[in-house]
């Protein structure tokens, strides 16, 4: 267990002691910024009764922080180890893939979450400048960011597996990206469409991101939805074991 | 009986990259507490071979065992009693040199206390006191080799495996890592490779030359020099009947071996190899000159690794 834990120290420590780590935390509060600055604008000109936050995880501009983050911050996971060859170094200490695999994952998380810490911040300055209660209501706070957890750790499984495909981090941030903007789209509005075949649609509603975090915003705390994100999270951490297993195939 | 076994046994190993053979049926064995140098140009086969003893690759077939253990079906054992340095010796620039030690420590399964108190006295075996705090990408390369060293050392390994230890220093760097070597020697066995001939002379007790996936050579260092008598060898294309320069040259006290290859024409080339480090070309020059024969070239060769694996391939040839 203490191995795991310094590997998820040494995946954090990469992202502070580089550059990027702050970057990324400042992107992510100048796009949520912009985000709910242009929300209570478009409030003030036409009453919405919904709180601010549900509208929030429906704009655009919280899954654009979450598409163009997430590749940033798993990119290195393994390709940049693989490039320049720490990863030899570190596959052979005695430690077992599956920790590998899962210190990488959890490093990725719990930065991704961080990355959302200062969020609680602009919600209290939303609450003191709306008056809305519902704002900090704990149980729907707490579902909030549950569902930013999961949403967060899916985007990092298959983050981290298209890392482990490659050497470069450039094409393991462009893999990630496709990967999640296409997984994100499955479920964007599938009604909308008008092309697919009459059975697809709810098929694809259950995939629909955008309106599981609308529900996880209004405090509702579905159980399917955990079971989508957690078997996709899983399938990709699966994968990427494969991956880091397959050196060793002959 | 883990003791009695030697601490590396390698039978038949293979490894295969589409394409391409990298290793090719090598078999050698290295007993405990000995310094063993893998010599070979680039592409010989080094690093992958260390690569599998390390366990980070597979092999296609044929086995390797380190105190033991076999390298794939018992990976973690085998880890556990390897300090291994990569080629290139990848580290963690971003990190502080006792930091990044502390962590390796931890990965290698050092308990926290434990692992202080190791990083401590690796950080003093290699001198790296002085830096502990500062961050290893801003250190010369020097220092991260020590850095790199002292990571292969930290959990106490009865074996070292080391890929190309001194490429990329300055000879400065290279002597102090090269002493750092032989000082490791006295306590565990070390394998280290190499292209280039100086090194494994002075660190190492015995020496395997790998060419193309091959062994061309397992011999004690020392025994090496003298098989390779190729020191001063001198090589003369004459143009004389082949029986006439045998005699000539057979018989000379100074004269330990002659080779003669025609050429083109009547032309002779005669290849001499000296006892004792003497400079044949006055006494060929003169011998030439008494019989009145047409000489075209005189040179002496001198001894590079290159040579060797002329003569090493070529003795081959001749065996097979």
């Amino acid at each position: 267990m203490s191995v795991f834990f310094a590997l998820v120290r040494r995946e954090l420590g990469g992202h502070f002691n580089s550059l990027t780590g702050y970057v990324v935390i400042a992107a992510v509060l100048l796009l949520t910024g912009f985000g709910l600055v242009d929300l209570i604008e478009r409030i003030r000109q036409m009453p919405y009764d919904a709180p601010v936050t549900e509208l929030f995880y429906q704009t655009t501009y919280f899954w654009l922080v979450v598409l163009l983050t997430s590749p940033v911050i798993t990119m290195r996971t393994y390709a940049a180890e693989k490039a320049t060859g720490t990863y030899e170094a570190l596959m052979t200490t005695p430690v077992g893939d599956w920790q590998v695999v899962l210190a990488k994952f959890a490093g990725a998380l719990v930065f991704f979450l961080l990355t959302w810490v200062p969020f609680i911040g602009v919600l209290f300055s939303l609450r003191q400048i709306t008056g809305e209660a519902a704002l900090f209501e704990p149980v729907i706070v707490a579902v909030t960011f549950l569902g930013i957890a999961l949403v967060g750790g899916l985007f990092m499984a298959v983050g981290c597996f298209a890392s482990a495909l490659t050497r470069s981090e450039i094409i393991a941030a462009m893999v990630a990206f496709l990967f999640g903007i296409g997984l994100w789209m499955l479920g964007y509005r599938p009604e909308a469409s008008g092309m697919l075949p009459t059975w697809a649609v709810p098929a694809l509603e259950h995939m629909s991101m955008t309106r599981h975090m609308e529900d996880f915003a209004r405090g509702m705390l579905v159980g399917r939805y955990v079971v989508y994100y957690v078997t996709v999270t899983g399938l990709f951490l699966f994968l990427t074991h494969r991956i880091v297993q397959s050196r060793r195939w002959k | 009986m883990e003791s009695a076994a030697p601490m590396i046994e390698v039978e038949n190993l293979t490894k295969r990259y589409p394409g391409r053979t990298a290793v090719d049926g090598i078999s050698f064995q290295i007993g405990r507490g000995e310094v063993v140098g893998f010599l070979g140009p680039n592409g010989a086969g080094k690093s992958t071979t260390l690569r599998i003893l390390s366990s980070f690759l597979p092999a296609t077939s044929g086995t390797a065992r380190v105190a033991g253990f076999d390298v794939f079906r018992e990976p973690d054992e085998v880890r556990r009693r390897i300090g291994y340095m990569p080629e290139n010796n990848p580290l963690h620039l971003d990190m502080r040199v006792r930091e990044y030690l502390k962590f390796r420590a931890r990965l290698k399964g050092l308990g926290w206390r434990r692992s202080r108190e190791r990083v401590d006295a690796v950080l003093q075996q290699c001198g790296l006191t002085d830096v502990a705090g500062r961050i290893i990408g801003q250190l010369s390369k020097g220092y991260r080799q020590r850095v790199g060293l002292s990571d292969a050392l930290v959990h106490e390994p009865d074996l070292i495996i080391l890929d190309e230890p001194t490429i990329g220093l300055d000879p400065h760097q290279i002597r102090s890592v090269r002493a750092l070597v032989k000082e490791l020697g006295k306590k565990h066995t070390v394998v280290l490779s190499t292209h280039i001939l100086n090194e494994v002379e002075m660190t190492c007790s015995r020496v395997l030359i790998l060419h193309r996936g091959r062994i061309l050579a397992a011999d004690r260092t020392e025994d090496l020099g003298r098989r390779m008598s190729l020191d001063g060898q001198v090589v003369a294309e004459v143009e004389a009947p082949e029986v006439a320069l045998l005699e000539a040259f057979r018989d000379l006290p100074e004269v330990e071996h002659v080779e003669v290859q025609p050429l083109d024409g009547n032309w002779r080339r005669v290849s001499l190899i000296p006892r004792g480090g003497v400079d044949l070309r006055p006494l060929v020059a003169a011998e030439v000159r008494d019989n009145g024969w047409p000489l075209r070239e005189l040179t002496r060769s001198r001894q590079s690794l290159e040579d060797i694996f002329i003569h090493l391939t070529r003795g081959k040839v001749r065996e097979d």
